[in-house]
């Protein structure tokens, strides 16, 4: 499928491409596909591509002189994008302690939506989310796919500190803190494994286009897998 | 003495804009070229950058240096060093910073750049990247002994004082400008708007309002020197440190040079913004 597409410059050194304004599984996946069309072709001098909801931004690495001549350079590239770009789609499991220790929000939450704590974990945990692109912090994911009777408004007065792993819900959307910030989502658990590390060559290990899925785990398992993973010898689930 | 915030800066962390890291650097990279220039240091050389003064380093090591940016009354062992040029330091000599006399952000290029750890390709301070944040009390920090004389060149970098005094901000369109009515656009290219208290390496909010009743939008990329206007109305100017999204209409983007000379500037100084 062919999308309407607006060019944009963004400052003198980036192009802003834009797809139609909704947040879509096709429309994704025609965003990774060019953007993977853009990273292999050596023409274009790329330093940085970011994928949002509707969007691919292009960070050249030199001032462009024409930007009409490099928009339409990019429109013939995705004219010819026939054959879709094979990239291979993840899904990592990812152990969950939804419990009230960790789970700040989580009785308060069942009872404002009027379900039983094992309720609300069963319908936070069983969807497979979609990843759609990694923002806001280094490592955090915007995924797609929460039960609407899961939606909630954000807290009123946000946390000053939220601890890093926790699992959290505001507004529509579901999402794991990668390190201690502020925030006002709904903590509902917490995750022992690191969305984030910047002392690998690949920092975090999903990427645009991946499936989560959520596995409840007790706290006993939590510490297990804490263990492990300090002592490296933790491997995550994936398929 | 750390000062108020001062931290290792370089050109910035490129290229890991998909997994959520800032671009960072140093926040006026003008200043900092032009020290690093001076020294016949590489460009990706890292400096320190000193935010309003108020530090004092003791060096253990022979080396050359060169303060560009800001003038914060520096002096070497008590007296008073010239701004843009090279300095020899010897070991135990004492730099430090006093009252401000023009700008906020001053930057020690030191010979052959400061060595603390590459994280991601860069040596930029930024929390939950680097270790380390900021400059404390007592940190030490790394650099290569240097004791040759550097070839003279007879041309001494002439300080263009447009770069701190200049009121206007030159930009680009952004993205979203198309959306502002004509009341708007107008609105904002003749007020003078001034800098709030809340000016960082991330954002600097302004304090005037723009009447606004723009859409939300999705979430989508930004950049250093992008103009948000907020459903409140407040302008936001992202800097070095922002984020890689927003959700938030980008409706100006600042030229490069302006990101430099408004990071020459603080709470209260005042500007106008001119669309190109």
């Amino acid at each position: 499928m062919t999308f309407n597409l607006k060019y944009k410059p963004y400052g003198n050194q980036v192009i802003l491409i834009e797809w139609p304004a909704r947040i879509e599984e096709s429309i994704l996946e025609d965003i990774i596909n060019f953007k993977q069309k853009i990273k292999n072709d050596n023409k274009y001098h790329v330093q940085d591509l970011i994928i949002a909801y509707n969007s691919l931004t292009i960070k050249y690495h030199y001032p462009f002189k024409d930007f009409k001549k490099q928009m339409v350079q990019l429109k013939n590239s995705y004219l010819s994008l026939t054959t879709r770009v094979v990239t291979e789609s993840i899904t990592w499991h990812i152990p969950v302690c939804y419990n009230l220790e960790f789970g700040l929000d989580l009785k308060g939450l069942a009872k404002e939506k009027n379900l039983s704590i094992t309720t609300l974990i069963d319908r936070h945990s069983n969807p497979f989310y979609k990843v759609y692109f990694i923002g806001f912090l280094p490592g955090f994911l915007y995924l797609g796919g929460l039960d609407k009777t899961l939606h909630c408004n954000r807290k009123i007065v946000p946390r000053f500190n939220i601890t890093k792993g926790s699992v959290g819900i505001g507004g529509n959307q579901t999402g794991i803190y990668p390190s201690d910030s502020a925030g006002g989502w709904n903590i509902i658990g917490r995750t022992p494994i690191s969305f984030f590390n910047a002392s690998l060559d690949k920092p975090c290990f999903a990427k645009s286009g991946d499936n989560i899925k959520f596995r409840p785990i007790d706290k006993i398992e939590f510490l297990e897998i804490e263990n492990k993973i300090a002592r490296g010898t933790f491997t995550l689930k994936q398929n | 003495m750390p000062g108020f915030f001062t931290s290792i800066q370089d050109l910035g962390r490129k290229g890991y804009g998909s997994v959520g890291v800032p671009i960072s650097g140093a926040m006026d990279l003008y200043s900092a070229k032009i020290g690093n220039l001076t020294l016949q240091n590489k460009e990706t050389a890292a400096v320190l950058e000193v935010t309003m003064g108020n530090c004092k380093l003791v060096f253990e090591k022979e080396t050359k240096l060169c303060i560009t940016g800001a003038d914060f009354s520096a002096t070497l062992n008590h007296k008073a060093i010239v701004l843009n040029t090279v300095i020899n330091i010897n070991k135990f000599d004492v730099l430090s910073f006093g009252k401000c006399r023009f700008g906020v952000r001053s930057y020690i290029a030191i010979s052959g750049g400061f060595k603390t750890k590459k994280v991601l390709n860069s040596r930029s301070f930024y929390h939950s990247i680097t270790n380390n944040a900021v400059v404390l009390k007592g940190d030490l920090l790394p650099y290569n002994t240097d004791t040759k004389s550097l070839a003279s060149t007879f041309s001494i970098v002439k300080r263009n004082s447009l770069h701190f005094n200049s009121k206007t901000l030159t930009c680009y369109r952004g993205p979203e400008y198309h959306l502002l009515t004509h009341c708007q656009t107008n609105q904002i290219t003749s007020t003078f708007f001034s800098i709030s208290k809340h000016n960082n390496r991330m954002a600097y909010q302004l304090n005037e309002l723009i009447k606004n009743d723009i859409e939300s939008m999705l979430t989508s990329a930004v950049i250093p020197g992008t103009v948000q206007l907020t459903p409140s109305g407040k302008l936001i100017v992202l800097m070095r440190d922002c984020q890689v999204t927003g959700g938030y209409p980008r409706i100006l983007q600042l030229t490069p040079e302006a990101i430099n000379i408004l990071s020459q500037k603080t709470t209260q100084d005042s500007f106008q913004f001119t669309v190109i």
